[in-house]
């Protein structure tokens, strides 16, 4: 039973679809979020005088602290949009994939 | 039933015998010429013992309704998002996290904003790749996940050992901060005490209430912690008249490396090392995403929906505190460094507090809220630890008893029955070991664990998953070898290098000059995986191959997956 609705899943265009755009959205946020963390540890291995450098000529607050703090709120967004384009898009095409799969 | 109410009185009697004798030592017992005694924290043990009654109420509730294994391993797959998504970070909040970053920070400044970075960036990818597959794969463990269509007996022990090696190095991190904190705060009962203490909650916790209990106590410590550490921050802000700028010109003109904390982001004193910043990079992003107790997580909740929900509630929270953490350490340099309450000696390093590093966030609390807010922050971090050591210690017993014996040893013939009670066994076991482990690391530093736990799960458990779930290819051979490589790799080189080899065994410069070894680890594990797969031409491997489409289907539908408690 669940192994024929496996092989009718597999057949099934709009699981290639599902698996595709969930594949690409999930590559696409992951590689952001990398880009960014990693560019931000990379800046502090090569290029820490840029981190350190104050916001202005009279604050003693250094560049990377906003960009620390702006790499964590942006992880959060990421995770949220994740979670939006899950809810309104995967699960309805998910829901009919398995339900073709049992007719 | 009646086991549980005989261990339950059992643990309130030796808690209250500790009590009594502590109030008997201070009431009765004051000899006139005996060296001052430091008064006893009152605060602090009531909020201590309510907390203690609290979860032991959960415990009780928890366990009549824990019957079935996935009761107990996975809290009947009943939990909620939003509730998963507090547990989880409950579960990840650990004392490392609230009162280490809080003193890197306080010791070293911007450098520990690298810490919280990189220990949040690791959720992301965990719900990209990991957690909705995870929860449609598995059953009460990661290793399901990776010996899916593998061969069960070498991939599972590979992967348990891994959990194991992870979860008990952890453990002993939990506990020896355990014990340190405790007798800190209050000084009448001794460091081998707390752990004790400690390590007899735990039993009664996981072996009575199983995930139920665990995760309840998560998600109230969740609570606690995320509250108190908004109250600190809250006391800081208001001190510097809610002015970042202040906050940290106040901090630059306190700390005695004064400029230098702003700009130096390696540890204050260390020399720059590009390849150290990037290899510690790697292991805190990657480390999150496969360390046991926080993939177990993913099995109590109802569905893959529930599992990416849970993941976006939990890094909300995670990242949220880790902003917090920060100020708590700034905030603690302005109001605790220098205090002759706080420091040893003022005159000779305005730094070094008493009861040893990781107080700022506690003593803090004093110079914001006095002794009431100590003793309920005190709690809190007590809670912390707790609720973190449940998590391993149910995820260590479960790596032993449904991957090694029920799968490994019985090839799945075991019942249910036998099952859970081979993990109450290893529960109780665990419990011990980490009491032993705890009071035999009390002398040592053991700075290095972080580095160990969080090395391992990046480099043995985190690859081998993602290769399994998304890579066709994959077969026994390469997971196995790729997985052991991750291990034994990991474990070498923190032995020959600098933290273990010249700070703790006292051999002179390192052998291998990085405090984490992940950058050269994990591309090896990720070549040896690759090469030893590809090269497999056994009909064993054609098979596996073969039976990754199946495995593809159930992992992106949930088609056949364990199914939920509904609602």
């Amino acid at each position: 039973m669940s192994e024929l609705s496996a092989s009718r899943i597999q057949n099934n265009p709009k699981y290639h679809q599902l698996v595709a755009q969930r594949d690409s959205l999930a590559w696409t946020l992951s590689t952001i979020v990398c880009v960014m963390y990693f560019g931000f540890i990379l800046m502090i291995a090569f290029a820490p005088d840029f981190l350190t450098q104050p916001l202005s000529a009279d604050s003693v607050i250094p560049v990377g602290m906003p960009i620390g703090v702006g790499v964590i709120l942006v992880s959060c967004i990421l995770t949220a949009i994740y979670v939006r384009r899950a809810n309104h898009t995967f699960d309805p095409l998910t829901d009919e994939i398995i339900q073709e799969s049992l007719k | 039933m009646r086991t549980w109410k005989t261990a339950c009185l059992a643990t309130l009697a030796t808690a209250l015998s500790l009590f009594t004798s502590i109030a008997l030592a201070a009431d009765g017992a004051v000899p006139p010429v005996a060296p001052a005694e430091p008064p006893i924290n009152w605060h602090a043990i009531v909020m201590f013992v309510i907390f203690v009654a609290i979860t032991l109420g959960i415990t009780y509730w928890a366990a009549k309704r824990t019957k079935t294994a996935t009761d107990f391993y996975a809290a009947g797959r009943g939990i909620t998002g939003l509730q998963n998504g507090l547990a989880i970070a409950g579960d990840y909040m650990s004392a490392a996290s609230f009162l280490g970053i809080a003193a890197l920070v306080y010791m070293n400044g911007f450098y520990g904003l690298i810490f919280s970075v990189g220990w949040l960036v690791g959720w992301p990818i965990i719900l990209f790749l990991i957690a909705e597959r995870l929860r449609n794969l598995g059953k009460y463990t990661y290793a399901d996940v990776a010996s899916f269509r593998l061969q069960q007996g070498p991939v599972r022990t590979m992967a348990a050992i891994g959990s194991l090696i992870v979860v008990i190095w952890y453990l002993i991190g939990q506990a020896v901060g355990a014990g340190q904190l405790l007798h800190t705060l209050v000084p009448q009962i001794s460091y081998r005490q707390s752990i004790v203490i400690v390590g007899t909650l735990i039993i009664v916790y996981v072996t009575f209430g199983g995930m139920k209990a665990t995760t309840w106590v998560q998600i109230i410590k969740a609570g606690l912690l995320l509250g108190g550490a908004t109250l600190i921050a809250i006391g800081v802000m208001a001190h510097e008249g809610f002015s970042f700028e202040k906050l940290f010109t106040d901090a630059v003109a306190t700390h005695p490396k004064h400029m230098e904390i702003m700009k130096s982001v390696v540890p204050i004193g260390a020399k720059a090392n590009p390849i150290e910043s990037i290899s510690l990079g790697l292991t805190l992003m990657f480390g999150t995403a496969g360390l046991p107790h926080i993939l177990m997580r993913f099995f109590t909740v109802t569905n893959a929906k529930a599992a990416r929900k849970s993941v976006l509630y939990g890094t909300c929270f995670i990242g949220y505190f880790y902003i917090l953490t920060f100020i708590i350490g700034f905030g603690a340099i302005v109001l605790v460094a220098n205090n002759p309450e706080y420091v040893v000696d003022v005159t000779k390093n305005i730094l070094a507090l008493k009861g040893g590093g990781s107080m700022p966030a506690v003593y803090l609390s004093h110079a914001i809220g006095g002794d009431l807010f100590l003793g309920f922050i005190a709690a809190v971090a007590f809670a912390t630890i707790l609720a973190v050591v449940s998590g391993l210690t149910l995820a260590g017993a479960s790596a032993l008893s449904h991957d090694i014996y029920a799968n490994v040893i019985m090839k799945g013939k075991s019942t249910e029955a036998q099952e859970v009670w081979v993990s109450k066994v290893c529960v109780i076991g665990l419990g011990i070991l980490a009491v032993l482990l705890g009071i035999a690391f009390e002398k040592q530093n053991v700075a290095y664990i972080v580095a160990l736990t969080f090395s391992i799960a990046a480099c043995a458990n985190f690859p081998i998953l993602v290769l399994s779930v998304f890579w066709r290819g994959l077969t026994t051979r390469g997971a196995v070898l790729g997985g052991y490589t991750g291990i034994f790799g990991s474990i070498g080189l923190l032995i020959i290098g600098p933290t273990v080899w010249t700070k703790v065994l006292g051999n002179g410069p390192a052998i291998f000059p990085y405090d984490f070894p992940t950058f050269v680890v994990l591309p090896a594990v990720l070549i040896v995986a690759y090469v030893f797969s590809v090269t497999d031409h056994s009909e064993s491997a054609q098979k596996e191959r073969a039976a990754f489409n199946a495995q593809k289907v159930r992992s992106e539908t949930g088609l056949g997956a364990e199914i939920g408690a509904s609602h």
